[in-house]
């Protein structure tokens, strides 16, 4: 059965992005075991995983689609929603912590209105927490958009947000 | 295509004297007396800012023309992430830290053309205040011994011709054809070497194991998926030096008789990525990866796979699940890893560090390596060193240092005046160590022995203003979403034991409690699938064990002593300190304080969430907490 034309808006998004969405597929046509590699390659394209795709990488590659979602629903650098324009990554590992970490994702909960994966509606901010950057020494980190932005206070992470378009 | 083809194949070394020759060519080449700048390109100086430096630095060589006479090297980290940008000018080793972008000319005119010292960059000792010009006078490298991690400071890690320069790849050429693999395995064996990851598992009998084991293939494996929060040394290894990883790797390749390696890295670490897939490209270049390895007849290929950010993948057989495309599920471990591990094949897997200190131990040998170190842990070990610390950073040491020396020495101390509470070492499956063993040497069987363990060499310093309830409510929460959710001791036990901590630091916890957690504690360890979760309740015993009073006080004073627990902690204003200045009513999300411009101002409690923006923004200290 061709799960994918069950959904007329799936179906919308496939058809977009088919020629993309194979190359990558392809790219790992005899190397299944990779399967996180290459949700990775599909995450990096499309800022999270589309549904219509997984189930493609099931088809294409002969994984079953449960094995896919479960891989892609296990590890938390996969998601499974759209993100925002600008990516917020709080650092919680322990050392950020102890400097105080969770009072700025506190403060972006509560400016916000989103919690740790959760997207703005105006999809322009996802907020996601990590558990450890190794930057302990410039503690605590946020991350914004791929930048690590050291000693984080909630001034700055006013004026680094602000910066955000 | 046909010249790139030639120059590949001139690269590629047949053989042992080739390897020789090669080293000798680009010793014959370098001026050991030529002016380096080497710049920390580590992650860490990288988000101080190292890059922009870099930059600066290649302008202002090219500026003055000096591309000739002074060389510029963006290393890997050199430990001292709490200085950086650091810059090191060889070959007196001037140790610049803190380094801007417009410090760059001056360093230039000043420094490398009329070999003047620039006071304001220089390291100040804070306890004595002597401005240190050297770096190997800077108190924070002076206590270690850096046999793993030394070069880290003065090779690029993108250019394989460093690493062949310092001696690289000797050890595998001596393996490849002066040693059988027997011998090789047992020179793993006599050094004593345990495994850096966490367990501490002697290394040579695993390999040996694995090397009697039987299967159709054989793997080698790279442990990088680095998950205890606040340790980053093998990201740091992997990034500086990943030549020496690799050299590790294949040598155990050659030992077990594998064709096939893997690195597992995380996600989170796109730089050691980077530098480890150019290594392995270079290392396939010269013909020390790939066919017939120096012409020896050894086949060994090493691809390089990016983990989902599970911390349970660290564990030997999630990691193996992960890498053959599943879910990050452990396996109860009747038969070991070693004998039936990836695609139920024996596999050899261990930390990036065990790997990295393997050329050492053939290059030295086994008695010289057994040497450092005490009684049941040879060696040294890198700690990071992090928390409420002076000198954050890496650090590595000889086995049997005591934490005082590595606090207080090495680490500087804690900062603010603040008095050490206590240290947190070996990650989500350690503990924390009060005051009283801080000159507790510490080496794999003494953490132990004292409820903790040396994990992957994590050091988290706690002061005074840490709670330790907390602390370990903060553990379990992290594993708790870390856990698998295959065996019910750990994912129910960790839930269960979340409530009750949550209740204890929200002041509704009773004395029950500590005994329900102690209950829960030992489930866990007797009941759980794999050592994560057999060790998940340490940071809970430790702490119950070492700070009761402080489980206590927010139990029957409801009261949180380190003024960490939000519901039993209260803000308000000092009226003789507070200046009226409005920064703080400005800030508050709730718009709970009030007061005049230069009036002292007030604290609606009611109104108030206890973010403790208030009490950050302060500049005059007249926000309490308590």
């Amino acid at each position: 059965m061709d799960l994918v034309l069950d959904f007329p808006r799936v179906k919308a998004i496939v058809e977009t992005y088919t020629e993309k969405v194979d190359s990558i597929i392809d790219s790992y046509a005899d190397k299944k075991e990779q399967l996180i590699s290459l949700l990775q390659d599909v995450q990096a394209e499309f800022n999270y995983l589309p549904q219509d795709v997984l189930i493609r990488i099931s088809q294409k590659l002969d994984i079953p689609v449960s094995q896919v979602f479960s891989v892609a629903t296990f590890f938390r650098a996969f998601s499974l929603k759209p993100r925002g324009r600008h990516l917020l990554t709080v650092c919680l590992g322990t050392a950020c912590h102890v400097r105080g970490g969770q009072r700025l994702v506190d403060k972006i909960e509560r400016d916000y209105r989103i919690k740790p994966g959760e997207t703005t509606e105006d999809m322009k901010f996802t907020l996601e927490t990590v558990n450890c950057l190794g930057c302990c020494a410039l503690g605590p980190v946020v991350v914004v958009d791929g930048k690590y932005e050291s000693q984080m206070n909630a001034e700055k992470l006013d004026r680094v947000i602000r910066g955000c378009k | 295509m046909v010249e790139q083809a030639r120059k590949l194949l001139e690269k590629r070394l047949g053989s042992a004297a080739e390897l020789e020759n090669l080293r000798q060519s680009i010793l014959s080449k370098r001026d050991p007396n030529r002016t380096c700048i080497s710049v920390c390109g580590g992650t860490g100086c990288r988000a101080s800012g190292a890059e922009a430096v870099v930059d600066a630095l290649i302008d202002e060589i090219e500026r003055r023309e000096l591309q000739i006479n002074v060389e510029l090297k963006e290393t890997g980290c050199h430990g001292f992430c709490e200085r950086g940008p650091v810059v090191v000018i060889r070959p007196k080793r001037i140790f610049y830290q803190r380094v801007k972008p417009e410090d760059i000319p001056e360093i230039i005119s000043e420094t490398v053309l009329n070999g003047k010292i620039i006071e304001r960059l220089l390291y100040e000792d804070p306890v004595t205040k002597e401005k240190i010009t050297y770096e190997p006078d800077v108190p924070f490298y002076k206590k270690q011994t850096r046999t793993i991690f030394g070069a880290n400071g003065e090779i690029d890690p993108t250019n394989i011709e460093d690493y062949i320069a310092i001696g690289g790849y000797s050890a595998l050429s001596k393996v490849l054809f002066k040693m059988s693999p027997d011998k090789v395995v047992k020179e793993v064996k006599n050094s004593g070497l345990r495994g850096r990851g966490g367990g501490g598992f002697p290394t040579g009998r695993k390999w040996e194991t694995c090397r009697d084991a039987e299967g159709d293939a054989k793997y080698v494996i790279c442990n990088a998926d680095e998950g205890d929060p606040g340790s980053y040394q093998d990201r740091s290894l992997l990034e500086g030096n990943p030549h020496s990883v690799l050299e590790g790797m294949i040598i155990g390749a050659y030992a077990i008789g594998s064709h096939k390696g893997y690195i597992y890295v995380r996600n989170e670490y796109p730089l050691a990525v980077r530098h480890a897939r150019i290594a392995i490209e270079q290392a396939m270049d010269y013909g020390l990866l790939g066919e017939d390895i120096l012409g020896s007849g050894l086949d060994f290929t090493v691809t390089i796979n990016k983990g989902g950010g599970a911390f349970v993948c660290g564990e030997s057989s999630a990691l193996m699940a992960s890498l053959e495309g599943k879910i990050g599920e452990p396996k109860a471990k009747y038969v070991h890893m070693s004998e039936k591990g990836l695609w139920d094949n024996p596999s050899l897997l261990n930390n990036v560090k065990t790997w990295a200190n393997v050329p050492l131990i053939i290059n030295k040998g086994a008695k010289w390596y057994s040497r450092i170190g005490t009684a049941g842990s040879k060696g040294t070990m890198i700690f990071s060193l992090v928390g409420k610390i002076n000198n954050t950073g890496l650090v590595e040491v000889p086995m049997g240092i005591t934490l005082r020396e590595m606090i207080y020495d090495i680490g500087g101390g804690i900062p603010n005046g603040k008095k050490f509470k206590a240290v947190q070492t070996g990650g989500p499956s350690g503990g924390c160590l009060p005051e009283k063993y801080l000159d507790t040497p510490v080496d794999f069987d003494e953490l132990t022995r004292l409820g903790s363990m040396m994990g992957s060499g994590g050091m988290i310093v706690m002061d005074e203003d840490t709670c330790m309830v907390d602390i370990a409510r903060y553990f379990i929460e992290f594993l708790k979403g870390e856990s698998c959710g295959k065996c019910v001791p750990c994912r129910e036990g960790l839930n269960r034991m979340s409530e009750v901590l949550n209740r204890i630091t929200r002041g509704k916890g009773e004395r029950e409690d500590l005994k329900l957690l102690e209950d829960i504690a030992g489930v866990l360890k007797d009941g759980a699938l794999c050592a994560l979760g057999q060790t998940a309740a340490n940071p809970v015993l430790s702490t119950l064990h070492y700070f009761e009073d402080e489980y206590i006080a927010h139990i029957d004073k409801k009261k949180c002593p380190a003024g960490v627990c939000r519901e039993l902690i209260q803000y308000s204003i000092d009226p003789e300190k507070c200046e009226g200045c409005l920064r703080c009513s400005r800030e508050c999300p709730t718009g709970s304080i009030s007061g005049e411009k230069r009036q002292p101002h007030t604290i609606n409690q009611g109104l108030c969430i206890k973010c403790g923006a208030c009490y950050d923004i302060c500049k005059f200290g007249a926000v309490i907490k308590r």
